[in-house]
């Protein structure tokens, strides 16, 4: 097949996916009262919230983003989600893990390699009650995890936020059926059908900005559980351990504690299309430490709530 | 068939059969051998068939992702899985082949082109085989690959090859709408004739699975005009923008194009197509799947639930009283004058059940009277709607001719319904 061929079926497959998103975006947005964006200053995020704005546009963006901020982010993603809000005119919604911690509401695990990651799913429930949010978008693809390609694009959760695998609502063709009772809510996964590199190529396509940290960099890391965990902040040497300087980026942001660089030198999307063209790791198998600490991590953390 | 249309090339398919016929291996299979497993899945695959005892590598762990699934060896709900070669795109919907679960079955299907029927060549076409492939037309999909599996169990036997395969195509022959049935002999375990051609079966001279699926032509749906149901009416109110007004929605059916006439539907109102908006840019014209907004030159009144019609060869229909074929996926039966939620397209209301006309027997394709739907009936209801929807009849435009009921009482999805018929009372 020659290249050209193969770039008009790829574009045509990102045109495709990219209707798709819009229409679950404007279909949510109206059936449900009062919806949110969840954004986590990582790319899939930010591909979701630029589907949002276009699906909209020229109006603006008829609801919030909101920030679930477990206070070990890392500073570039911050300062890169304050200007992102700035710049495309969002409001912006932050709901702390540390303030779930100082209420009470969450206990922190403590040592070494205690990660507030599990943590979110209550602060991020807290938020959902507290503001009355009744739908919330999430970035989350099917071709994450094992357990994301078994959820619906509109996926109900019951008054305890759970999310019951086993009794899910069928969802046949491209109607969504958004009704809930008090107390309930719904998440919305308008990039269920991309993978890693439909992203990617959006990114590419619609210029989309993104934190450095996702381009190569130097940082001073450590090696612990195959990956390569950024030294300061949450990450504290153990005794034995050794930092070092390496040539990294990385291929998810999520809390720093647990989400690992990977050794690369592409230093812009085009680089970095490339480099996940040709991946033979997942990117949760390379980057997410608490995903590989049992079979079930991802469906065990979304029962209880999470992402 | 989805919103993902006919002008990507991108195929959908989805695995259909009875338990145990090996879908999801098949599926492990395909992904395993186009190289698109990535190497920590594989080795978190090798690790889990170890500790459920499963012996080598049981590739259908790779859609098996569940921890009940795993523990029961089974398919529960339906996963989705994205491959590629260098020839096309794929979204492969693996469904569970158990008959309590065929509502997720539905749900799979109802977005694929292709349906993938799998046949245990030992134990022949089951019922739950009848089921699928009844569903899979009713959905139309546009053909069923029968995957004739477990070759290796009957010695690669044409002769049982051929008798499972004049089995299903005489059952696929007499249904109300036939699908074309191409048969391959596999081995899903050993990967026969899934992507690699099998030494096996030298009397097989067609082409692989992955051959197969390579190579479909999906057809594009006639052409009956544009429609586009609205979704959302787009008023920033304020700003440079202050004064645009335009409608959101997905087009079905045709083009739109600017300076077309359109008519508003139901309320037959009419105007002209002043600008179109694809992604927040103008562009000239919008057709199949693309997610639009359209400014008119006259300020209608047009809302939610409304839809927007180009003057076209086959003018879609205005109607409350509807005949629908139905898959029934609730426990609380389907009884005649019992009442529902509907939504089609972007319009939601009540929906009266006027009377069952029948309930399909999926083996012997026996049309019966019965006094209610039970779950994972397939039948035929009429049904009286609240609101009149504008639609087509569900083989002449499935974007169209389609809906879903609502149980009003817990909210769970009830049906997956076909418009056969719309109509207004006499």
């Amino acid at each position: 097949m020659s290249t050209t061929m193969e770039h008009a079926q790829l574009s045509a497959h990102l045109d495709a996916l990219t209707d798709e998103a819009i229409t679950i975006i404007r279909e949510v947005a109206t059936e449900c009262e009062n919806p949110v964006l969840l954004f986590s200053g990582g790319k899939d995020s930010a591909v979701l919230l630029h589907l949002a704005l276009l699906a909209f546009a020229p109006a603006r963006l008829p609801f919030p983003v909101m920030h679930v901020d477990t206070g070990h982010n890392f500073a570039e993603v911050i300062d890169y989600r304050d200007q992102l809000v700035q710049d495309w005119n969002v409001r912006l919604v932050v709901a702390s893990v540390q303030e779930s911690i100082d209420k009470g509401r969450v206990v922190e695990d403590t040592g070494p390699r205690a990660s507030r990651n599990r943590l979110q799913s209550v602060t991020l429930l807290d938020a959902l009650a507290e503001h009355g949010f009744d739908a919330a978008f999430g970035g989350g693809r099917r071709d994450e995890d094992k357990a994301r390609a078994k959820e619906r694009i509109l996926s109900f959760r019951d008054r305890q936020g759970r999310w019951d695998p086993r009794q899910q609502r069928p969802e046949p063709w491209d109607i969504l059926n958004p009704r809930i009772r008090k107390g309930e809510h719904l998440r919305a996964f308008p990039l269920s059908n991309w993978t890693e590199l439909d992203i990617w190529r959006y990114i590419e396509r619609h210029a989309v900005p993104l934190p450095d940290i996702y381009l190569s960099h130097t940082r001073t890391v450590v090696q612990r559980d195959g990956m390569l965990l950024a030294v300061g902040g949450p990450v504290v040497l153990e005794p034995g351990e050794t930092a070092f300087d390496a040539v990294v980026r990385y291929r998810t942001v999520g809390d720093a504690s647990c989400t690992g660089a990977v050794k690369s030198t592409a230093a812009d999307v085009h680089d970095v299309l490339a480099e996940v063209a040709a991946a033979r790791i997942t990117e949760r198998g390379a980057t997410r430490a608490d995903d590989t600490f049992s079979e079930s991590a991802m469906e065990d953390r979304k029962r209880e709530g999470y992402f | 068939m989805s919103i993902l249309d006919n002008t990507s090339t991108t195929l959908r398919i989805a695995t259909a059969g009875s338990v145990d016929d090996g879908k999801s291996t098949l599926i492990g299979r395909l992904l395993h051998d186009t190289k698109t497993v990535f190497e920590d899945q594989l080795a978190a695959v090798a690790k889990a068939s170890r500790r459920y005892g499963d012996g080598e590598t049981n590739l259908a762990l790779l859609t098996d992702g569940l921890r009940a699934e795993r523990e029961q060896g089974i398919t529960i709900d339906v996963a989705h899985r994205y491959f590629a070669t260098p020839r096309r795109s794929f979204i492969v919907a693996d469904t569970p082949g158990h008959a309590q679960y065929t509502r997720n079955m539905v749900t799979g299907a109802s977005t694929s082109d292709v349906a993938i029927v799998l046949v245990d060549a030992r134990h022949g076409v089951l019922d739950q085989t009848r089921r699928h492939s009844l569903i899979a037309s009713m959905i139309g999909v546009q053909a069923i690959v029968l995957a004739v599996n477990k070759m290796d169990l009957v010695e690669w036997s044409e002769a049982r090859f051929h008798e499972i395969t004049a089995e299903v195509r005489a059952f696929v022959g007499a249904l109300a709408h036939p699908v074309p049935v191409t048969a391959i002999p596999i081995s899903a375990l050993l990967g026969d004739n899934v992507v690699e051609a099998s030494s096996n079966t030298p009397w097989f001279d067609g082409a692989t699975l992955l051959d197969f699926l390579e190579e479909f032509e999906i057809h594009p749906h006639v052409e009956v005009g544009a429609r586009l149901h609205v979704q959302r009416v787009i008023r920033p109110q304020g700003g440079e923008h202050a004064d645009f007004r335009g409608q959101a929605g997905v087009v079905s059916g045709g083009w739109f194009r600017k300076g077309d006439a359109v008519t508003v539907l139901p309320s037959g109102l009419t105007s002209t197509i002043r600008a179109l908006y694809r992604w927040g840019d103008e562009v000239p014209e919008a057709g199949p799947g693309q997610a639009i907004v359209v400014q008119l030159d006259t300020n209608v009144d047009v809302a939610r639930g409304d839809a927007l019609v180009a003057d076209a060869p086959v003018a879609p229909v205005v109607g409350d009283d509807v005949v629908v074929d139905i898959c029934w996926m609730v426990e609380r039966a389907l009884t005649p004058g019992s009442r529902w939620w509907f939504k089609h397209g972007t319009r939601s209301g009540h929906a009266t059940v006027t009377s069952i006309e029948h309930v399909l027997d999926p083996t012997t394709l026996g049309q019966h009277d019965t006094s209610e739907l039970l779950l994972n009936d397939l039948g035929r209801v009429r049904l009286l709607l609240s609101e009149p929807i504008v639609a087509d009849p569900y083989h002449v435009l499935p974007e169209t001719g389609r809906l879903i009921l609502i149980d009003p009482a817990d909210h769970s999805t009830a049906a997956a319904g076909m418009l056969h018929r719309v109509g207004t009372p006499a």
